[in-house]
């Protein structure tokens, strides 16, 4: 439906569930797409599943001249840079009373400083051509909070808050940013829980039941195309009415 | 003029889409010619490039007219 030949994306975290089906959709809707993630290998299997018009960038998230570096290694493999997909994410879950430093120093840098530090270097190239799209995968945790997830839910407010400065900025530019919030998404970690953990989280989807990786990647192929221009600034929730904000 | 006045003069034009002889060395960006602050970072990104010299943030806070910006380049280069 919405076309993006041409265009040339930068996906990180795409060994992921999630960044595969994302890297999957914006290449079946045309886009040249540079992967990204820490495991190199599981990279080029991405890249030889898909075939023509992929590159593979491994990158280390926790490390800043790294991360500052890869939107101009994307580039230079691909000749420009037109959407950025920060979807790279960790975890380290914990009451905050027994939350290490380290739990959450980690979780802020991988997740929230990569964001900042990926859109910094990716802005002047969009801002010369005047086109660019950037768009943060952040969670539905940032908006609802989450017990055990202080760390987290900072991380992915601290995105969408970002998200709409920097919107503020480039919008003359033709360059927009977004957010895309899931909720609960089908994974092989959802795959691990038992039936009463199962229940207990389907009685709070109206949908009633878990979404897709795919649900999540038509929302970025989307907010990526030529079509949601005058969208900037937005968190689009995919919770099937989990929360409605 | 000097080649590097002539350069610069002709970025701002081409960039803030202004009358050439609106371009005076003490011509303000902001003030005179109507930059946003937006429109600065983007004139430094193409000085930068122009004369094939890197502009730290700091300079580039102080590049402020068109004279600040021709001397700047002037004494880099």
């Amino acid at each position: 439906m919405f076309d993006l030949t041409g265009k040339l994306a930068l996906v990180t975290g795409a060994t992921g569930g999630l960044g595969g089906s994302i890297a999957r959709a914006l290449h079946a809707a045309g886009a040249e797409v540079a992967l990204s993630g820490t495991r190199e290998e599981k990279l080029q299997d991405v890249a030889k599943d898909l075939g023509e018009r992929t590159h593979v960038a491994p990158c280390n998230l926790s490390d800043p001249a790294s991360v500052d570096a890869l939107p101009g290694q994307a580039s230079e493999m691909m000749g420009g840079l037109d959407i950025l997909i920060s979807n790279a994410g960790v975890t380290r879950d914990q009451l905050l009373m027994r939350m290490k430093d380290d739990d959450w120093e980690t979780v802020i840098k991988v997740n929230l400083e990569a964001y900042y530090r990926l859109s910094k270097a990716a802005m002047r190239g969009m801002m010369k051509g005047r086109w660019g799209r950037i768009i943060g995968i952040t969670s539905i945790v940032g908006v609802t909070g989450n017990p055990g997830q202080a760390n987290y839910a900072a991380s992915k407010a601290g995105m969408i808050g970002f998200s709409k400065s920097l919107a503020q900025e480039v919008a003359s530019r033709g360059v927009t940013v977004n957010c895309i919030a899931p909720g609960f998404i089908a994974s092989p970690m959802t795959d691990e829980l038992n039936e009463t953990q199962r229940d207990a989280i389907l009685q709070k989807i109206p949908s009633g039941r878990l979404g897709t990786g795919d649900e999540i990647a038509s929302a970025a192929v989307y907010l990526a195309s030529e079509e949601a221009g005058y969208v900037t600034g937005q968190t689009l929730h995919v919770n099937g009415g989990m929360a409605m904000i | 003029m000097s080649d590097v006045q002539e350069r610069v003069k002709k970025i701002v034009v081409e960039h803030l889409d202004v009358e050439e002889d609106k371009v005076k060395p003490e011509a303000s960006f902001i003030d005179d010619l109507g930059a946003d602050s937006l429109d600065n970072v983007e004139l430094v990104m193409a000085f930068e490039e122009e004369f094939d010299i890197e502009i730290p943030d700091d300079a580039a806070e102080h590049i402020q007219t068109v004279g600040d910006a021709v001397k700047y380049i002037e004494e880099k280069k």
